[in-house]
């Protein structure tokens, strides 16, 4: 395994707008592989847009996203950027993992098979296989006890402990984390860091947009502020958390606390 | 406004407790007044009904000699089968106008769009009276493919039979109206979930099968058990194309014994007893598809039929 300065994600230019609303302005960013990139800003400024573009959730209106050396949901011509098969854009997504903010796990299956279906299903494997990589996973995440709940029947926090699971079944290169705690009480938000934390730890790439200053001062190797639609500062969460340079850097940190 | 003298007494009332008695909840005179009104109304509505039908000249002898019928017990199977066929074609022509309802493409939603408004906009009797006269417009029907060695066609009459032509007409009715109770179960599944399938990889088809239908079927399922029973019930047109579904069996029976009462209170009690049966079935693919909800709601509105299992298997 290489740990060199190879990056997983690389950003373009990436502009995006929903009607004649533009939310994204024109984003450069580089990931580099191993690394923790932790997203802040108000609501509004463009980061959970940037999110699900890079696993092309929302299509890109002009710019590239790389991830892991693919150009994500485009074939590129001489000229234009042409947007790839529905087959193509899925195997792409498929080596993506994602959480999102309200952990949209499968409300009719149980925790155990929210987290085999897509391995089975997409990747081929055996229920025994799958079955064994769920239960693995969900000890990662200190639910094996709870396999045959189903979503209802768990807390916020052990739903999206589940939902960090599914997403790791795939055996992902890039984790994606949309606000994974802003849903939860707040007594159960420390939970779902913990599982972060040790995931960062195990040296996995990860974009996290996040209102958990503690975690990005604790955890990211990056944190990155953005401010209506573009990258307005970023550097260590030291410098960007403690001694910002932009006013705009210091009101939003002043409002979140 | 007035103060309320309670508030800022309670440490005095806490302080106190110490000496009362615990207290047991005793049921609401309220209660008990509506619970025995409600015997009461049920007790006369039975005495009505009993003296309504040992007053009546129903010839009860005739209604239990023709109840197990051979050609009764026959009448009920055509029910049966052209109900169950019915709704089997409806449901997959259902779908498919469904999905092509939800499709990207305005060619396939038009498509949809149409036969939704020409199938729910015509009178199901019409329909009905015009695929058995579908030989007066269309003589012969057939494939041939030019330039190949596919050639066939047949004589209309021979073709729709008045079961063929019952069958079309309820089919494709009921596709019409299945295909509206499916679309409403597609889009009454949150977003969110098809997005959790498509990030982990899975294409157009395993989301819609694995995640969205699942769960879509839960909002389907009551109103399409609702659209059974009307099937059900619907197949008695059938009897004026001259298929001798239940009613039409009856009919015939009628015109020449003249027991008319007779006959329709036997079939009327099979076509209840069809009814009572599918509602069962419909509480099983109910509970099937609620996999995983609290089934609290649910299950109360089903009332009787959760006599099949007091055990609920989500508890939340």
């Amino acid at each position: 395994m290489t740990m060199t300065t190879t990056s997983m994600v690389e950003l373009r230019a990436v502009r995006k707008s929903f009607g004649s609303v533009e939310v994204l302005k024109g984003v450069d960013l580089t990931v580099a592989a191993g690394e923790v990139v932790c997203l802040i800003g108000a609501s509004g400024s463009g980061k959970t847009t940037l999110l699900r573009c890079i696993n092309h959730l929302e299509s890109v209106s002009s710019g590239r996203i790389v991830v892991d050396g693919t150009l994500m949901g485009y074939a590129e011509t001489s000229k234009h950027l042409v947007e790839l098969s529905a087959k193509r854009i899925a195997g792409q997504r498929s080596n993506i993992g994602m959480v999102f903010q309200r952990f949209n796990l499968f409300p009719h299956m149980t925790a155990l098979e929210n987290v085999r279906m897509a391995p089975m299903r997409v990747r081929g494997l055996s229920k025994a296989e799958g079955t064994a990589r769920a239960c693995e996973l969900l000890e990662r995440v200190g639910l094996s006890d709870r396999q045959d709940a189903y979503p209802a029947q768990l807390s916020g926090g052990q739903q999206q402990r589940v939902a960090i699971a599914r997403a790791l079944a795939m055996h992902p290169r890039l984790m994606l984390f949309d606000e994974p705690t802003s849903a939860l009480d707040p007594e159960l938000v420390g939970e779902v860091l913990a599982v972060m934390k040790k995931l960062a730890d195990d040296g996995m790439t990860m974009v996290v947009v996040t209102h958990e200053m503690g975690f990005a001062r604790e955890v990211a190797d990056r944190v990155i502020f953005m401010d209506g639609g573009v990258i307005l500062e970023q550097g260590s969460p030291a410098d960007v958390l403690g001694n910002p340079r932009e006013q705009r850097t210091r009101d939003f940190l002043a409002r979140v606390g | 406004m007035t103060s309320d003298p309670t508030i800022g007494e309670a440490p005095v009332q806490q302080a106190s407790r110490v000496d009362e008695p615990t207290l047991t909840v005793r049921r609401s005179r309220a209660k008990t007044v509506r619970l025995v009104l409600g015997l009461v109304i049920i007790a006369l509505l039975a005495v009505l009904a009993v003296r309504l039908v040992m007053n009546s000249k129903l010839n009860f002898a005739v209604i239990r000699q023709y109840m197990f019928n051979p050609s009764i017990l026959a009448g009920v199977r055509r029910t049966i089968v052209l109900t169950v066929l019915a709704m089997a074609i409806g449901s997959l022509l259902g779908l498919l106008i469904a999905l092509a309802r939800t499709s990207s493409s305005v060619a396939l939603r038009s498509v949809a769009f149409f036969y939704a408004w020409m199938f729910r906009g015509t009178p199901v009797l019409v329909q009905l009276i015009i695929w058995f006269n579908l030989a007066l417009v269309i003589p012969r029907i057939g494939i041939s493919i030019p330039g190949t060695s596919i050639d066939w066609s047949a004589s209309t009459n021979v073709l729709i039979t008045p079961f063929v032509a019952a069958l079309l007409g309820l089919a494709l009715n009921e596709a019409a109206y299945l295909s509206e109770i499916i679309r409403a179960g597609i889009i009454s599944v949150d977003r969110g979930q098809s997005e959790a399938a498509a990030a982990l990889g899975l294409r157009t088809r395993g989301i819609m099968y694995r995640v969205v239908m699942p769960q879509a079927m839960r909002a389907i399922i009551p109103p399409a058990g609702n659209e059974l029973i009307t099937c059900l019930k619907t197949t008695s047109l059938v009897s004026i194309i001259s298929y001798s579904e239940l009613l039409g069996t009856a009919q015939g029976i009628y015109s020449v014994n003249y027991d008319t009462l007779e006959l329709l209170v036997v079939a009327s009690i099979w076509y209840l007893v069809c009814t009572t049966l599918f509602s069962i079935g419909q509480y099983f693919v109910e509970r099937h598809f609620g996999r995983g909800f609290a089934l609290d709601r649910g299950a109360r509105s089903v009332g009787i039929m959760s006599l099949f299992n007091p055990r609920r298997r989500v508890t939340s």
